[in-house]
């Protein structure tokens, strides 16, 4: 087999993030007992799409547990230490690392079995997480977010208006939510709008990310 | 109105894009045909039941996938969502 295409990775040093003028540290809104929310970015992530060829679902999910070690089978989605995926459509699954060399290494574990398109330049990942971020996601999506319907690990692909959104819920109180890079700023707008009521926090980008 | 996705459940309405009638139209016409009742049967000849219907609907909202959906036209009543697997035709 020829030698694979593999895209580059994001370049943590020069990337810029869509909402950094909006990613003001500090507290907002309805503070009467406190944030009960915190926003974040998680900035620079690599995120994949790997859609595997029809009758290779199998395959493919065990290509992307060997890649990351994520235990995703066709039924079950994954939240690791160093990489968490799930599947948002018929054997179209989310991979999203801190590493950036989740592409290639994905893109080689896959081999035929499947395509994989780096989404990194195209995603941004917010996080949400508290004891009222249900309650905001609910202002947002028509999606139940109580966790017997909606587990831990569990990934999903909804929309707000126009606004894509693929959610996993990483922990009981927290979720991933990517939305296409161009409207990050305009969704991010309304995540802080609906957290209002509930008074959220805005927390800092971790060193060695752009100051905001 | 709530269609059941038969990959991501139940999802609002707003979730999804009408394609059309599932049922099979008129043959197509030949291309050079010069045919009008032909074309227009095929173009524009539907059962239009007031009932069970069979319907394509994607899922543009979630998880992308068309649907093959059976609603009554009287009811919004959804007895069947099953992903549409279309036939090679013409």
């Amino acid at each position: 087999m020829a030698e694979p295409f593999i895209s580059t990775p994001v370049m943590a040093a020069t990337a810029q993030s869509p909402i950094a003028d909006a990613l003001l540290p500090g507290e907002y809104g309805n503070l009467a007992i406190g944030a009960q929310v915190a926003l974040s970015e998680r900035f620079g992530l690599a995120i994949c799409d790997v859609c595997a060829w029809p009758g290779l679902e199998t395959k493919t999910a065990n290509a992307i547990k060997r890649a990351t070690g994520l235990a995703v089978t066709k039924r079950r989605d994954a939240v690791g230490e160093a990489a968490q995926g799930f599947q948002h459509a018929p054997g179209r699954w989310t991979v999203i690392a801190e590493d950036p060399s989740l592409a290639e290494r994905l893109t080689r574990a896959v081999s035929a079995n499947a395509t994989v398109v780096d989404l990194a330049h195209g995603r941004t990942c917010l996080r949400i997480a508290g004891e009222a971020g249900t309650s905001v996601l609910a202002k947002l999506f028509a999606i139940d977010f109580a966790e017997k319907a909606f587990p831990v690990a569990k990934g999903l692909a909804t929309s707000h208006h126009a606004v894509l959104a693929q959610i996993q819920r990483v922990d009981a109180q927290t979720f991933d939510l990517l939305v296409f890079r161009s409207y990050a700023r305009t969704f991010f707008h309304a995540l802080t709008r609906a957290s209002e009521e509930f008074g959220y926090r805005i927390v800092p980008p971790r060193a060695g990310e752009p100051e905001t | 109105m709530i269609i059941p996705c038969p990959f991501c459940g139940p999802r609002d309405l707003a979730e999804f894009t009408y394609h059309g009638d599932a049922a099979r139209a008129a043959a197509r016409p030949a291309h050079g045909s010069t045919d009008q009742e032909a074309w227009d049967r095929h173009v524009y000849d539907r059962r239009n039941p007031a009932g069970s219907h069979a319907e394509i609907w994607q899922h543009a909202g979630g998880c992308r996938s068309h649907l093959r959906v059976v609603r009554d036209t009287r009811t919004h009543e959804i007895t069947e969502t099953t992903l549409y697997a279309p036939e090679v035709s013409q």
